[in-house]
């Protein structure tokens, strides 16, 4: 108890006097995720659009193939990229295995069957609605497809948090393509992961406070988005 | 503005339209001329809207054939429609009038947004989320929407239906405006009082049949056939 109590104390020494290795641990997981994120949706939202908007045969197919993706296993994930980085993989040659870069692939691939699926979700109801009338504008499938993601901004920012949600709190992906290595690769759930096995508590419980508020924050954050939306009719 | 070819009349031979092993619409043919509104009346579930997708082309007809005088392609700009419960984008008043104009391609569509607000008196609304208007202003704007892309032809599904007498009469007074203007106004209603108003000829449709047509007012003064008086007299809901 007195243990868990100094750990604590420790825990928020660092977090407040600006540990230098703990908040460069905390800037690489925001950079590697929010750019995960960044990717998968260019990636993501057209195709959760895309299969919003259009029927096309296959549709199911890949509608079933995406939620199945949504349950991916993360460590499963960064096998498969682990794979295709190796040196002996077929994009090898581009030296990536254990880079940050490497990382915010193996995020992407996580996440953007996640975009898709929820953004599918999010805005099927919405062309449910405009359909006949963007019809009857004469707006085509390219034209509907941009209309519903914009029109859908605050659904698809919510679903894009819970993208970044998911990338920031997902240990196993990071772990095999990034290989946790200090001041390079170690990002805050590695970090948590090594430290509590070895048992330096206090960074790991710093760490864990960090995530847990970042995880907070973002659903503050898409509640609030809510709220603006409803405010707004949309 | 308007190229002279125009797409009407519009000739409708034999439409048949079924759904869900219903038959909706058993065989319509009439033709729709340029002029004064053409107002097609019947009980709830007689086939209006049904009809009206059909002929804005929304629907395929299973049987028969719409046929408009100028070829399909230059057809669709040339007609609008607005629907029973007004789409409103989730975007401000000035940029849901905006969007058909552009995606018509049409010169200088700001100012025509803003004119066609301005006509239907939602100027001083054009920068509010058009979702957070009031039913009647929602119309207005669908009504807006559709008469600031100058189309030849448009189709009002009930544009009243769930609106308040003040709210109504506006409606009414903006769809006498478009049909001044130039266009052909299609529409649907179930508000006898309006009918006659507005209308230049009324089509009744009975059952998925086209029951009675005729001059708006020889058919209200002296109805064709003892059906048609029923249904005016409100004695005929199905
Ligand atoms: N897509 C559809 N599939 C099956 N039935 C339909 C469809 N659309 C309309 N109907 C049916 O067709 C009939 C006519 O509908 P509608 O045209 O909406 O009537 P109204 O004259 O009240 O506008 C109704 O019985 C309705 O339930
Ligand atoms: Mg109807």
């Amino acid at each position: 108890m007195n243990d868990l109590g100094m750990a604590f104390a420790t825990a928020f020494g660092l977090i407040v006097g600006g540990d230098a290795a703990l908040w460069h641990i905390i800037g690489l997981s925001l950079r590697v995720s929010l750019s995960a994120v960044a990717v998968a949706a260019l990636v993501g939202l057209p195709l959760g659009a895309v299969l919003a908007v259009m029927r096309f045969p296959g549709r199911r197919a890949v509608v079933v193939a995406l939620n199945a993706l949504m349950g991916l296993p993360p460590v499963v994930a960064g096998l498969v990229i682990y794979l295709l980085l190796s040196r002996s993989g077929p994009l090898g040659s581009f030296g990536l295995l254990f880079t940050p870069a490497a990382m915010v692939i193996a995020q992407a691939v996580l996440i953007a069957p996640i975009l898709a699926a929820l953004a599918r979700e999010a805005l099927s109801g919405l062309w449910e609605e405009y359909r006949d009338q963007l019809r009857s504008f004469g707006a085509g499938p390219a034209r509907a497809v941009p209309t519903l993601i914009w029109d859908g901004r605050f659904a698809l920012f919510t679903v894009l948090l819970a993208g970044f949600g998911r990338a920031a709190a997902e240990v196993g992906a990071v772990m095999v393509v990034g290989g946790n290595i200090e001041g390079f690769t170690r990002v805050m759930t590695t970090a948590i992961a090594l430290e509590t096995s070895k048992g330096d508590l206090p960074l790991a419980l710093a760490l864990g406070l960090v995530l847990m508020g970042i995880v907070l924050a973002v659903n503050a954050l898409a509640q609030a988005l809510r709220e603006i939306a409803a405010r707004q009719g949309a | 503005m308007r190229a002279r070819a125009t797409c009407l009349p519009l000739e409708v031979e034999g439409l048949r339209f079924a759904a869900g092993g219903a038959e909706i619409l058993r065989g319509l043919d009439f033709t729709l001329d340029a002029g004064a509104p053409t107002l097609i009346l019947g009980p709830n579930g007689a086939g209006k809207s049904v009809l009206l997708r059909l002929l804005h082309g929304l629907l395929s007809p299973t049987g028969g054939a719409v046929r408009w005088a100028l070829p399909e392609a230059e057809v669709r700009r040339r007609q609008a429609m607005v629907f029973q419960r007004p789409v409103m984008l989730r975007r401000s008043v000035l940029a849901n009038a905006l969007y058909p104009l552009r995606l018509a391609g049409m010169p200088q569509p700001k100012e025509a947004a803003r004119e066609a607000l301005a006509r239907v008196g939602l100027a001083a609304l054009a920068e509010r989320p058009a979702r957070a208007l009031s039913g009647g202003e929602q119309q207005r704007l669908a009504l807006a929407r559709a008469w600031a892309l100058a189309p030849e032809v448009l189709f009002l599904d009930e544009p009243t239906a769930s609106l308040d007498p003040a709210a109504t009469r506006q409606v009414e007074e903006i769809v006498a405006a478009i049909a001044a203007s130039g266009t052909k106004v299609v529409m649907t209603t179930h508000d006898l009082g309006q009918a006659r108003r507005l209308a230049g000829e009324v089509l009744l449709l009975l059952h998925g049949t086209l029951h009675a047509r005729g001059p708006a007012k020889a058919f209200f003064d002296s109805p064709p056939t003892e059906q048609a008086a029923a249904f005016l007299r409100g004695d005929l809901v199905w």
